[in-house]
């Protein structure tokens, strides 16, 4: 990985780049667990998230012609389909994928897109923690 | 001296871009050539495959004129009917990429009706022979879902030797 062609000069530098290189990566892949995440959007809430107002928040249509459960399914443990492309969609449980609110970013960016689909408005942070709390007690 | 820390860190981007690259070399794509059967491999900008295809495949970026790709790009907050916004580095990244790598020959130079590659002429052209009740069908649902009937369309391979039409 170390780049033979730095001179003496550049090689103090070197540090510096690999701190630049590292933290970017590092935003890229700025990991947390999914509990972290409730924690976060609760906090924001001020108040405790509640599983069951989370899943009818996730099947209910609020007036439009989707649901959250119109793309991941009414119980997302198993995969679900775009309800307009028809793209296979993973399980949104993480007890089903590992991979589901890890990345707070990623969730910001679809939970973002996803309300303002279903909803026509960004969800609260006391939405996003009822529905986070309902798919984590979702259990194998 | 003061530009030493720019210079490096722009040596750090590169290794960053280096990465990138191996990343999504992994995955390839078909153009549009002269010829349908002979398929170019294209590697994927990293970035197109994360935030492109998530609601559908990474479309080729050999389909669409590059108009109609800056358009698309342009207007991703009301994306047909979903919200598909970025970021604006990564919107003109992406946007950048999919232009240059765009469609020049002659049947795709023309941007097609709501900048859809179903659209196009010569899309519709090929598709002729698929029964206008298929489309709907419940395995199929749209036709910009090319891998129901392309089952490598994810790689960019649209031959026609490997196509299923679902019941
Ligand atoms: C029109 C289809 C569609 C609807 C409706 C929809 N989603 Fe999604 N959702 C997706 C797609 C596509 C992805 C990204 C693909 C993937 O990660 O598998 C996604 C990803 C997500 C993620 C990212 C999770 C992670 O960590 O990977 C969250 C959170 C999410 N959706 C929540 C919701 C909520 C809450 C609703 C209802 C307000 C909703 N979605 C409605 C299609 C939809
Ligand atoms: C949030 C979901 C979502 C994301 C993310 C998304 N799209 Fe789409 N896209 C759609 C939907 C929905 C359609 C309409 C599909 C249909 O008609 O069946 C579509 C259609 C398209 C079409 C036209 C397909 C046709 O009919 O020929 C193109 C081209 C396209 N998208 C490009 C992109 C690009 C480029 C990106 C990345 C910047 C992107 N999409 C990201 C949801 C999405
Ligand atoms: C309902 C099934 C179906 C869907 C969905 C579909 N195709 Fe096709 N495609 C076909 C059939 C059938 C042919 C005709 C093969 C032939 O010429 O005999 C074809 C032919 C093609 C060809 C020409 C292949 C060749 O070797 O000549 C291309 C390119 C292509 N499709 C691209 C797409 C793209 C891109 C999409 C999505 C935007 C798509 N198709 C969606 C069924 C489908």
């Amino acid at each position: 990985m170390q780049p033979k062609h730095l001179t003496t000069h550049q090689f103090k530098y070197l540090p510096r780049a690999l701190l630049v290189a590292s933290a970017c990566l590092a935003v890229a892949a700025h990991a947390a667990t999914p509990q972290e995440l409730l924690a976060t959007y609760s906090g924001q809430a001020q108040a405790p998230a509640s599983p069951s107002r989370g899943q009818q928040f996730f099947t209910n249509t609020h007036g439009g012609e989707w649901s959250c459960a119109s793309c991941h399914g009414a119980v997302p443990t198993k995969g679900g389909k775009h309800a307009s492309t028809g793209k296979a969609i993973t399980p949104l449980a993480p007890a089903f994928n590992p991979e589901r609110f890890t990345d707070p970013a990623k969730v910001e960016k679809w939970f973002r897109r996803n309300c303002k689909d279903v909803l026509t408005r960004e969800c609260t942070a006391a939405e996003k923690a009822d529905v986070l709390a309902w798919l984590l007690s979702l259990k194998p | 001296m003061p530009n030493m820390p720019h210079l490096i860190s722009r040596q750090a981007m590169r290794l960053l871009n280096l990465l990138g690259l191996l990343v999504g070399l992994g995955v390839a794509t078909a153009a549009w050539a002269d010829d349908d059967r002979q398929a170019r491999q294209l590697p994927l900008l990293p970035a197109y495959q994360q935030e492109c295809a998530s609601c559908h495949i990474a479309y080729p970026p050999a389909f669409l004129p590059a108009e109609s790709w800056r358009r698309l790009m342009r207007t991703l907050p009301t994306h047909f009917g979903s919200d598909a916004s970025l970021d604006t580095e990564t919107a003109a990244a992406v946007s950048d990429w999919l232009s240059s790598h765009a469609g020049t020959y002659k049947r795709v130079r023309e941007t097609p009706p709501e900048d859809r590659i179903t659209r196009s002429r010569w899309f519709i052209k090929k598709h002729d022979e698929v029964p206008a009740a298929a489309w709907a069908r419940p395995a199929i649902k749209s036709a910009a879902n090319c891998s129901a009937c392309h089952p490598q369309a994810e790689k960019g391979d649209f031959n026609e030797h490997r196509i299923r039409i679902p019941r």
